[in-house]
């Protein structure tokens, strides 16, 4: 900032005011003669002369995988490698799930990323019960699957699947950013080939 | 940094005082009976020139054929501290005196010592399970607790 220039009066005469407004205008009329083509205009022509074919499955399964959102819960010390998942170096969002959820209404995805211990169950069954249908739970890391090191511990859930019922596994104590993320891949992957049409009971 | 005492002037102090009440002192550490662990904790944190006035910790080891509870005392004019300690051979029903009219921090710590390792502590005023849940069977910090 410099100096002000105090031979320029600070509150302008307001037909000085006026002038400026009315040049602006004046210009403006010059400048726009022609309206604005819509830059969209070309798809509408487009999709009129055409017929997209898909299935219900694929259109579902496509929105559903496109748009996972995990719940914002962590478990123990897996859930620091969830975060650094979720920040910008490796990015989740790449993926089409960057929007954790605080509440489980709004989730589709549980990301079980830790031990979990049996004071916490009740609580952790609770949430999972909490989210709306769709909805799919990863386990992430060695304790999640099995209890892991902690495994026969007086107060640890061996296992997370002894009280909620698990897609994807993902190994590791704790597990890689990149490998939380090619389990979120996989799991994407399974939904592609999921029904909604119930599938004949085998005989 | 915190001074360790050395526990011999301290226990030839307590000697006279609580005569028969110490079972051991070596180091910076005085093993007492557990039946006069109240008064000698009084008498350490009311003395002048001890003024253990703050408790670091307790804790309990379980060595088998007996428990021993563990105070580490400090006393934060002085800047220094003892190492208190006494034993249970009772394995059924072992009992301690409490000592959180002394030191309310100990309310917690005994209440954990007494979750995990089966201690009563006589007089304490909430004497519950803290850290697991009401019903869980045994205390599972003890040697001969079973795991599945």
């Amino acid at each position: 900032m410099g100096i002000e220039d105090i031979s320029k009066p600070y509150i302008y005469p307001d037909i000085e005011l006026d002038r400026t407004e009315g040049e602006a205008i004046e210009a403006a009329r010059k400048l726009y003669k022609q309206p604005i083509k819509d830059p969209d205009s070309w798809l509408e022509e487009d999709i009129s002369r055409n017929i997209l074919l898909t299935t219900v499955d694929a259109i579902i399964n496509w929105s559903r995988r496109s748009s996972i959102w995990p719940i914002n819960s962590g478990l123990a010390c897996c859930a620091f490698e969830m975060i650094a998942t979720a920040a910008s170096r490796f990015d989740i969002s790449r993926f089409g799930m960057e929007i954790f959820r605080p509440s489980p209404r709004q989730a589709d995805l549980l990301i079980a990323c830790g031990t979990l211990t049996w004071k916490m169950a009740p609580t952790y069954k609770r949430i999972y019960e909490q989210m709306a249908e769709p909805k799919w739970v990863i386990a992430m890391g060695s304790c999640a699957i099995s209890g892991g090191l902690f495994r026969h511990s007086y107060s640890v859930v061996p296992g997370i699947n002894m009280i909620i019922p698990v897609d994807i596994y993902i190994p590791g104590c704790p597990p890689r950013p990149e490998t939380l993320l090619h389990g979120i891949q996989a799991l994407q992957e399974k939904i592609k080939h999921q029904s909604i049409a119930k599938k004949k009971e085998q005989s | 940094m915190t001074l360790a005492l050395p526990a011999t002037e301290i226990s030839a102090k307590l000697e006279t005082q609580f005569p028969g009440s110490l079972v051991d002192s070596s180091g910076n550490t005085i093993v007492v009976k557990p039946e006069s662990i109240f008064q000698i904790a009084s008498f350490l944190k009311n003395t002048p020139g001890f003024d253990f006035d703050y408790l670091n910790f307790i804790t309990a080891v379980d060595y088998n054929t007996y428990f021993e509870v563990v105070y580490y005392l400090v006393s934060l004019e002085h800047n220094h501290g003892l190492i208190l300690k006494t034993r249970c051979t009772n394995r059924e029903n072992p009992t301690v005196p409490s000592v959180v009219s002394l030191w309310n921090g100990a309310n917690f710590q005994e209440r954990e010592v007494y979750d995990l390792m089966g201690i009563k502590f006589e007089g304490h005023p909430n004497l519950k399970r803290i850290m697991l849940w009401e019903g869980f069977q045994g205390h599972p910090l003890r040697k001969d607790f079973k795991l599945q």
